[in-house]
Parts: C-alpha cells; structure tokens; sequence
C-alpha cells in the first residue's frame, strides 16, 4: 500500500533521508562543512563515542550531508543502510577489508572495470588477499572456485566492458549456499534499472561519479547493505561475529542483526582507512540522485536510438548491446533489466588501428575521456586506456578487441548524437 | 549471554558489558518478529550508567533456541523463567509492542518481581486486522512490507539508529526477514501477531500489577495507536510518555525514548514504596 511510509521509487529519489532543516527551515538538503560536533555535556560525549546514543562525532566517521545521502540510496536499492566514501574504488576496498584479510580469497567475475581488476589482481594480492577470476556465466567455474579462505563473491550488474549481465539469482544462490555474501558493483545500472538486492545480492556498491552524479562534475562512492545477509552464523566472519578489541570487544553481529556490517564498515573502516566523501561531494550526487528516474529514461532512449543506428551502419562489425538478440546475455538482460541495459556499451569498429584513431578524433559532441554516465556523451578506446594493463589473454577473457570502442550515451539530441558519429564514420572511411 | 530456560538456550544481549547480578536489573522485551537489536543504544546507556541489563530474544527469535511461543501467558513464564536463570530476583521490566503485553502479564503474574513497568508502543487490547494475519501466511514478505509501511511516520528520521546512514524502513525489513529465516520458522509472523491478538487479558492483568508504571507512546503510531492506550494506561495509573514518532519509536526518536525511560526508572521503585 504506498503511503507516506511507503512511497514510490520517484519520490524517494527526492525525499527519502531528508526533510526540511530543523533550525532554518531550508527545503534543501543543506551542505553541513562542519568537521566535528559540538557535545552536550561530557556525559553526552562519552555515550555517542560508545555508542549508547546515535549522532555525528567528526566528519569522517558520519556527516549529516552524507547520511541524507546514504540513507537516499539505501531507499532506493531497498537496502538497510549505505556508508559514502571518497569513491567506488573506496566502496570496493571497504567492502573487501571488512570481510577479508590476509590470507582470505575472493572469487571475482573476469569482466570487471580494470580499476577494480587492478585492486584485486595486483594490489590486494600485496596484502595477502588473493582473487580468483572466473567467467561470469561460467556458473560451475564460480563454484569451483570457492575455497575455505573465501569471504565473497564479487561481480558487475553488467560486466565492463562487454556487458555480461551477472546472474544475480544463481550466483547468490551459489554464495548463500557455501555461506558467503554477494557484493555487485550496480555503477552501470542504478537502482532505476535493476535492483540487485531484489535478485538475491547481499551487498552493492556504486561509483557514485557516474550516473548516480549524473554531471560528470565530482567523484563518490556508495556502499549499500541490504541488512539480510546473517553474519551471526557462518563462522568465516569473526571481523563481524567476535569480539573487536579495536572498539572494546563490540560483536557487531550482537549489536545489530540487520546493520553489523555497516556497523564495522564505518567504525573501523572509515575510521582507520579514512577514505570518507566531502559533504559538498555528497551534496552534488544527491542533487544528481533527485533527477535519477528522468535521466536514466532518456539516457535508454538514446542509447536504443544509437544501438539502432550502430547496427545497421556498414563499418560497423558488431554492437555488444544485452537488448539485442546477438548478445549472448540476451536472455538474462531480458529477465533482470527489462527497463533497459543501461547507457554504456561498446561496438567493434571494422578497419585498421588507424581508422579507429580517426573515427574517435573526428567526433565533436562525444567527449574523448575516461568517464562514463556523464549527462554528455562520452567515448574511449578500452584497449589503450581504461584496459591497458591487460595482457592480449585477459583482454579476450573480458570480451575487448582493439577495435572496440565504448560509449556512454548522455542526454543529447539522439539524432544530433547520430549525426556526429555519421561525421566519424565518414572520416574513418577517408583514412582507409 | 546464554542460559538455560525451560530446558532450551536462551539469549539476552547485556549492553556491552558483562551481566552483573548485584546491580538493579532493567530487562527489554522485543515485538512481534523484532530481536534484542531493536534495544542496542537504550540497553547500552542503562548498562553504562549503573544497570545490569537483559534485552532478551524470546523464544524461536534469532539466538533464543525455538519453537516460538505462542501465547502472550507462555512468553511471560519464559521470561520469568529467564530471570531465575539469571538469579535476578526484581527487575524493572520495558516491552515494546508484542513485549510489552509480555511484560505486562509478566508483571501480572509475578508483581513482586518487577520494579517498574514500561510499555512502549503499546495498547491494551492489541488487535491484529484479520486481512494481515491471512496475508502473514499468503505472502509473508508482503506482510513484513506491509507493517514496515505502517511503522514510521516519515522518511526522515533523525540521526538514525543505531547510527547515521541507516535507512530505518530497510533496516526494519531486514530484522524481520533475518529474525523469520534465523530459525526456518515460515509462520514465525503469524505466531507473533495471533499472539498479539489473542490476548486478551491485558486490562484484567493490569489490575494486578502493583509496580510504577510508564508508556512510551508514538504521536503517529498507526499500529498502536495512542488513544487507544487509555484505558490500560488508567488503570496502571501510568506516566505517559508522548514522543514524535510512529510505532517503532526506539529507532525513529532514541533520545527522547532514553529521556521517558530514564524519568520512568526515577519513579519511586515498587520494592522503596513497600
């Protein structure tokens, strides 16, 4: 029954976390650029450090921009609560380092954005956290590779940069059963377009930057608890089920059966890693998350529009698009994301190293960058650029040529958008 | 802490400090499909300022060993039977919803034992619509999502609980799917809240206890609503307790809940009047 407790996914877009200021009366969210706040009394002091009472202490611990923030995106993916951090790399290693530590082993799918393929592959390896990559659709391959040390499962909505649509119900499925959660970076989808926990994650993060911000103007993470995952069973989680002598022998899991992650999250992890959003940064993405619904509809329009256009162009040699019949998650885009595919995707350019070069220069209202989920339209070259670490065997394995090229589809004209890649494609034909 | 009730483990969260039964004991009683977490901030300040505290998960509810009870009367044998357990011979005793009617027939059964009396979100008689009884063995989640809608009086509560950036209305789903899957109870929902309303005798009961008595009521409480806790909240000749919230009042408003509380646990105690 929606009610005023229990609203749309619109109008939690514009009110869930915040209401009009207390003291001024402002209808705004207001920029609160306050480090620290003030204590009652010492007695008040010492329960909010204790945790007898809840309320903001210093600002890289909680903030009261960011939580309207954290509270707005756990409205939105139907979650229990979120924590901001200073970005999506930030959100992966918090949720990484509250479950894992040395010695602990992640199972990861092969088709992730190349920065978080970097954090696993070589740096969290550095400090004794190893990562097992396997196919996203390789379902018995996930099984497989779970071992004793394995402290969760880990994949993208729609894999980087092929777009792989994660089998969300059957890999959650896979986690639970072994008693291990599944975190999903949803930076390509938002929870316009899926929302994950509703399939079975446990757990999301976001690169807030993208399509969250919307504008391409700051960077922010986000990551999302869905408060049903039971840490208070499994024994591979005693960071969360046993005594933390870092905050007087708290279990988090006693403390709070829906929040304990959070709960660790931010009293060890914001605290000892420090990798918190600026209130002003929050500010910008909940501005971004209040047009969200509006956005993200019209980015799928264009974007079909452009996939359309792609697909018939004679110098094009394949569209990696999940709407279309040739993709090979076809059918499962059609059951999880029956809103659409989101706004990013990559097409494979046919011709030389050369023409490819030309056609990205040629273009004048997409952006050569690396961003995506910009209001504006964007374009990249994965093999040089976001991949270029990658050996030729892991590029393959993630579904990349180095004729692809990837766009983010932004809020144009869509015919205007088309006419510019006409112009590339004509420029690139000239180079042959 | 763990003990042993009625042959069956039992658990009650202390407050972040060992249990210690020398000093005044203050107990906490969950609602329907709720745990001891419902308790975390309140059961942590009264066990740092000079409590010992018990905020117990009944029977069939996350770490206490099940099957659910399924009475009201059996859930306040069992908490009698946890506080021998505990070898807490007087207590002041405070439920929320489903618990409190538990502490009320506890306090009913046993008035000596009880200090003090706090229903928090609370009416006597407690009525549970019939379509949501139907719908708890239909479509259980629906249920859950039904009385989550119900719970709270806005989007916005203020700093949160237990601590900024908790989403209340997603944190009250998730409790309540974790607390039914805890122990593969499917009809856990439908016990509680037959529980709620089938007893019957909470206006008889309050007749019978002789302790101080407080209710802590939520201003927009659409589950109980305020007015009709008159009639038990006369016949306990209780403080009344007004706080801006709706039925989940622990979370939405946790500092004017510890001030009601605290004022409640200041009235003179059953065992000073005697």
């Amino acid at each position: 029954m929606a009610g005023i407790s229990d609203p749309g996914f619109d109008t939690l877009a514009l009110h869930a976390g915040a209401a009009p200021d207390p003291t001024t009366g402002a209808r705004a969210v207001p920029i609160v650029l306050s480090t620290s706040f003030v204590f009652e009394n010492s007695e008040h002091a010492a329960s909010l450090f204790n945790l007898e009472r809840s309320g903001h202490v210093y600002s890289r611990i909680s903030n009261p921009t960011n939580a309207v923030l954290e509270e707005r995106i756990a409205a939105l993916e139907g979650g229990s609560g979120a924590i901001a951090t200073a970005s999506g790399q930030a959100a992966l290693h918090l949720a990484i380092c509250t479950l894992a530590g040395a010695g602990n082993h992640v199972v990861a799918s092969s088709a992730l954005y190349g920065g978080s393929h970097n954090l696993l592959h070589y740096t969290l390896k550095r400090f004794g956290i190893q990562t097992t990559f396997v196919q996203p659709a390789d379902i018995d391959g996930w099984r497989a590779a779970i071992r004793p040390e394995t402290r969760l499962l880990l994949g993208e909505t729609l894999g980087n940069p092929g777009l792989d649509v994660l089998d969300i119900p059957t890999l959650s499925s896979i986690a639970h059963e072994a008693g291990l959660p599944l975190l999903v970076d949803s930076t390509f989808t938002t929870p316009w377009l899926m929302k994950p926990f509703e399939h079975g994650a446990d757990l999301i993060f976001h690169s807030a930057t993208k399509f969250l911000c919307g504008h391409g103007t700051v960077v922010g993470g986000l990551l999302v608890d869905s408060g049903r995952f039971d840490w208070h069973k499994s024994d591979r989680f005693p960071e969360l089920n046993q005594p933390y002598e870092g905050f007087h022998g708290m279990v988090f899991s006693e403390e709070s059966t829906d929040g304990a992650f959070l709960l660790r999250a931010r009293r060890e992890g914001l605290r000892d890693f420090g990798a918190c959003m600026s209130p002003h940064t929050a500010w910008l993405i909940l501005q971004g998350i209040e047009t969200l619904p509006l956005r993200m509809a019209r980015h799928v329009e264009n974007t079909r529009k452009v996939v359309a256009f792609l697909v018939a162009h004679p110098m094009v040699a394949a569209v990696g698009y999940p709407e279309l019949e040739t993709h090979r998650s076809h059918a499962l885009a059609k059951k999880l994301l029956p809103r659409g595919c989101g706004a990013v995707f990559s097409f494979d350019l046919k011709g030389s190293r050369a023409q490819g070069r030309a056609f990205i220069e040629a273009l004048k209202l997409f952006s050569h960058l690396a961003n995506v989920g910009d209001c504006r339209s964007l374009v990249i070259h994965p093999a040089s650029t976001t991949h270029f670490r990658m050996d030729d065997a892991a590029l393959q394995a993630a579904g990349i040529t180095p004729g692809t090229i990837r766009l983010s589809i932004g809020l144009e004209d869509a015919a205007d958008l088309i006419d510019d890649l006409k112009r590339a494609f004509t420029r690139a034909e000239k180079t042959a | 802490m763990k003990l042993t009730v009625h042959g069956r483990q039992g658990y009650a969260y202390t407050g972040g400090k060992p249990f210690d039964p020398e000093l005044p004991c203050v107990i906490f009683v969950h609602g329907a499909v709720n745990d001891h977490t419902v308790w975390t901030l309140l059961a942590r300040w009264f066990a740092h300022h000079g409590h010992s505290v018990l905020a117990v998960d009944l029977p069939g509810h996350m770490r206490s060993e099940g099957p659910a009870l399924k009475t009201v009367e059996q859930m306040a044998d069992w908490l009698l039977a946890l506080m021998d357990a505990a070898g807490v011979t007087q207590a002041a005793v405070a439920g929320h919803s489903m618990g409190s009617l538990v502490a009320l027939a506890a306090a009913a059964k046993a008035p000596d034992r009880f200090t003090h009396l706090g229903l928090l979100g609370s009416c006597v008689p407690m009525p549970v619509p019939q379509p949501l009884l139907a719908l708890s063995k239909q479509d259980v989640a629906a249920a859950v999502d039904r009385v989550v809608s119900f719970s709270f009086s806005g989007l916005a509560a203020k700093p949160s609980y237990p601590g900024p950036g908790v989403w209340l209305h997603g944190a009250a789903r998730g409790l309540m799917h974790q607390v039914m899957r805890a122990q593969g109870d499917a009809l856990l929902f439908h016990t509680d809240f037959s529980a709620c309303n089938n007893y019957q005798q909470g206006l008889q009961h309050a007749q019978a206890v002789r302790c101080p008595a407080a209710m802590v009521l939520g201003q927009q409480d659409q589950m109980t609503l305020p007015k009709a806790a008159q009639p038990v909240a006369q016949l306990l000749r209780a403080q009344v307790h007004s706080v801006p919230a709706g039925h989940f009042l622990m979370q939405e408003q946790p500092d004017p809940v510890l001030n009601a509380l605290r004022a409640w646990l200041s009235m003179p105690a059953l065992s000073t009047q005697a």
